[in-house]
C-alpha cells in the first residue's frame, strides 16, 4: 500500500462542490415539499449503529458495510441504509405511537465498494417509510409518491417497473419440485442470467407445459395486459394471490392517474430474503442504473420486537442530479461592498440593511479608493465603495 | 403508447477480435444492413443506415463494462468475458456462435506439483474453478500467448479457451480438464431493459429468429 497523496480520498468518497451542492439542496427541497404534503415527517438517526442490531437486519450485505470497533469492543457499522434504523426507532422510542407511521429522510448512507469509478461509497438518499399498513393502497401510495417525487424533480422521461416476489416464488414452487433447483432458478433471475435460466429449464426433467411456463416468466414485462398473461400461468395459491395483489395495485395506481409512467415486470427480483411483496425500481432516460428502489418488507420490524407490515422507497440523489435540468441562476442580487477603516461602522450597517432586503452582500476592507477600484475591475458582482474620497 | 425517438434509439456494443466476423454475419442474417463500413472502418461509433441503431466497436473485455454503465444499451460478447468480468447486466440470449471451451491444459507429462501455478488471461475464472475443485493454486495473469507459460516454466498449467485445439497441440500441450462451454451472448443494460423495453425486445426477437439450432 502506498501512502495516500494529499489530494486523494478513500475509495468511493466524493467532494460535493458548491455548484452541485446548490442543485442537490434545491432538489431536496422540492422532494421535501412533495413528501411532506402526504403526511410524512422527517427523521434523523445516528451515523453509527451496532452491527448486531441494525447491521444484521439491513438488506445490505455484510461485506459491503463499513465495520469498525468502538471503545467497548462492539462492532459498529456506518449506516448502510435508513430503513433498518427507522425500524429500530419505530420499535423502541416510538413503540407506543400508534400505526400507521409515516417517516421520511434526506441523508447520507455508506456502502463499501470494491470496483472502480462511478460507484460511490457514501451517497445521499431521499426516502420514505410507511409502517403499519399492509393494504395494497399502501403499496400504491409508495409508488404514486415515487412518481410524484420524480415529476417534482423535473425528470423528463422515467419509468417505474413493478414486480411481486411471491409471483416468482409461487411459480417456481408449482413448477419445480426440488428446492435445490428452485434456488438455482432464483439465482439466475437474481443475476439476470436468462441464458442460464433457460439452460437449466432444458436440463431438468420437466413437462413441455412446465417448460413453457418457466420460459413465459422471462417475457412477463410490459403494460396492464401482462396481468392477465401472468394469471394464465399460475396454478397455486401463492402466485395467484400475487397476481391478484398486482391487479388491485394497478387499479389503485390508475385511480392515482400515474400508470403512464409504470411498467409491470414479473421477473423483477430484488433481495428475496428481505422483500416480502410488491417491489419496484425506477429508471430514467440516459441513466444506466436504477434511480430509485423500494418495496414491501413485512418481516423487518419483528426483528426489532414490533412486528408490523411496511413499505417504502429511496431515491439516489447523485443519480437524480444527473437526469434533472440545470438549476436556473439565482435571482438574488449579489453585491461586493468595499470600505476603508473609517467607514467600517457605516459599511456594516449598510450591508445588514441590504441583507435584510434579501440581497447577498460580501464585504471587504481596503486601504483606499484606489485599491477598491483595482478589485472592482475583476469583480463578478455589482460593487459599492465606501471610501474617503466619496465625501 | 407511442415510442419517442429516445426510446427507439439503440446503441449496440460489438466486440472486435475473435467473434467479430461471426457476429457481423449474424447481424446480416438478422436483417440488419451492416455494410463493409462496419468491418473496415477505423471509426469506433457507427450508425446503421435507415435504422435507429448505432454500433460501438470495443475490445471484447470492455463490452460488458459499456453495457453495465449504460453507454451501450445492448452488447454482443462471449460468455468467457462475462464470467471473468462479473458485470451487472441482463444476459438475454445465447446466440450459439463463437463456440469454444474453457479448459485447463498442461504438458502431456504433467503431474501435480507442490506449489501449483496457473497462467491465464482469466484470473477470476481460474481462481473460482480451482477453489471449487478444492485446490489452492497461484494464478498468474497474462495478456497473451498463454500457451508459452508451461514451456518456459512460468506455470505448470494454463486456463484458456480452445476451439479446435490446434494451438495447444502445436505447443505440445494437452487438455487436462474441461471447465465449461463458451458461446456468444446478447446482453442488455439494466435500465435500457426497462426504459427501452420495446426496442430491446425487438432486437432480441430478430436475433432469436436466426439463432442456429
Amino acid at each position: 500500500m502506498t501512502k495516500p497523496l494529499g489530494f486523494e480520498k478513500p475509495l468511493g468518497m466524493r467532494d460535493i462542490l458548491p455548484e452541485s451542492l446548490a442543485k442537490q439542496r434545491h432538489l431536496e427541497r422540492e422532494l421535501r415539499d412533495c413528501i411532506e404534503r402526504w403526511g410524512y415527517r422527517e427523521i434523523m438517526t445516528p451515523s453509527l449503529e451496532y452491527y448486531d442490531t441494525v447491521g444484521a437486519a439491513s438488506v445490505t450485505l455484510t461485506d459491503r458495510m463499513f465495520r469498525l470497533l468502538d471503545k467497548q469492543g462492539h462492532t459498529v457499522v456506518l449506516r448502510p441504509d435508513m430503513t433498518s434504523p427507522i425500524a429500530r426507532v419505530v420499535s423502541s422510542l416510538y413503540k407506543d405511537v400508534p400505526l400507521p407511521i409515516r417517516l421520511f429522510y434526506q441523508t447520507n448512507v455508506f456502502r463499501a465498494q470494491e470496483k472502480e469509478a462511478g460507484r460511490n461509497a457514501e451517497f445521499f438518499q431521499t426516502g420514505i417509510e410507511l409502517i403499519g399498513d399492509a393494504s395494497v393502497d399502501a403499496d400504491a401510495e409508495a409508488i404514486a409518491l415515487a412518481v410524484f417525487c420524480l415529476q417534482a424533480s423535473g425528470v423528463e422521461t422515467f419509468r417505474i417497473a413493478i414486480g411481486h416476489v411471491d409471483f416468482v416464488e409461487g411459480l417456481l414452487e408449482e413448477t419445480v419440485a426440488d428446492e435445490e433447483d428452485r434456488s438455482q432458478f432464483r439465482r439466475f433471475l437474481y443475476e439476470r442470467d436468462f441464458v442460464g435460466f433457460r439452460q437449466l429449464t432444458e436440463r431438468l426433467n420437466l413437462s413441455a407445459e412446465e417448460k413453457k411456463r418457466l420460459e413465459a416468466l422471462l417475457r412477463l414485462r410490459g403494460g396492464k395486459g401482462k396481468i392477465e398473461e401472468a394469471r394464465q400461468l399460475t396454478v397455486n395459491g401463492r402466485a395467484r394471490r400475487a397476481v391478484e395483489t398486482v391487479a388491485s395495485l394497478w387499479a389503485a395506481l390508475e385511480a392515482y392517474g400515474v400508470t403512464e409512467a409504470l411498467l409491470l415486470d414479473f421477473n423483477l427480483i430484488s433481495n428475496m430474503n428481505y422483500y416480502t411483496g410488491v417491489v419496484f425500481e425506477g429508471y430514467a432516460a440516459d441513466l444506466g442504473s436504477p434511480l430509485l428502489g423500494g418495496g414491501r418488507y413485512d418481516r423487518l420490524l419483528e426483528q426489532f420486537g414490533r412486528p408490523a407490515p411496511a413499505t417504502g422507497f429511496a431515491i439516489k440523489m447523485d443519480r437524480l442530479l444527473q437526469v434533472t435540468p440545470a438549476l436556473a441562476s439565482p435571482e438574488k442580487q449579489h453585491v461586493l461592498l468595499f470600505y476603508t477603516d473609517e467607514y467600517r461602522a457605516k459599511a456594516f450597517a449598510e450591508a445588514q440593511r441590504m441583507r435584510r432586503e434579501g440581497q447577498i452582500v460580501e464585504t471587504r476592507r481596503v486601504k483606499d479608493r484606489t485599491e477598491a477600484l483595482v478589485w472592482s475591475e475583476h469583480a463578478e458582482y455589482s460593487v459599492i465603495s465606501l471610501t474617503e474620497q466619496e465625501e | 403508447m407511442s415510442l419517442s425517438d429516445n426510446e427507439r434509439k439503440l446503441t449496440i456494443a460489438m466486440p472486435k477480435g475473435r467473434i467479430f466476423e461471426e457476429a457481423v454475419a449474424f447481424l446480416q442474417q438478422a436483417g440488419m444492413e451492416v455494410t463493409a463500413e462496419l468491418q473496415d472502418s477505423r471509426k469506433l461509433i457507427i450508425p446503421v443506415k435507415n435504422t435507429s441503431l448505432e454500433f460501438i466497436l470495443a475490445k471484447p473485455t470492455d463490452v460488458p463494462t459499456y453495457v453495465e454503465y449504460g453507454v451501450a444499451d445492448v452488447g454482443v460478447v462471449g460468455k468467457d468475458v462475462l464470467l471473468e468480468e462479473e458485470r451487472d447486466v441482463y444476459e438475454l440470449l445465447n446466440l450459439q456462435i463463437g463456440y469454444c471451451r474453457m479448459v485447463v491444459a498442461g504438458l502431456e507429462d504433467w503431474t501435480p506439483t507442490e506449489a501449483p501455478r496457473v497462467a491465464t488471461k482469466y484470473p477470476r475464472i481460474a481462481s473460482r474453478y480451482f477453489r471449487e475443485q478444492g485446490q489452492q493454486v497461484e494464478v498468474i495473469k497474462l495478456n497473451g500467448s498463454v500457451e508459452l507459460a508451461p514451456l518456459i516454466g512460468l506455470a505448470d498449467r494454463i486456463v484458456d479457451i480452445v476451439s479446435t485445439g490446434r494451438t495447444l497441440k502445436e505447443n505440445g500441450l494437452v487438455e487436462l480438464e474441461h471447465i465449461c462451454e463458451i458461446t456468444t451472448r446478447l446482453i442488455a443494460n439494466r435500465a435500457s431493459y426497462r426504459m427501452k423495453s420495446e426496442a430491446v425486445d425487438d432486437i432480441a426477437q430478430k436475433f432469436l429468429e436466426v439463432i442456429p439450432r
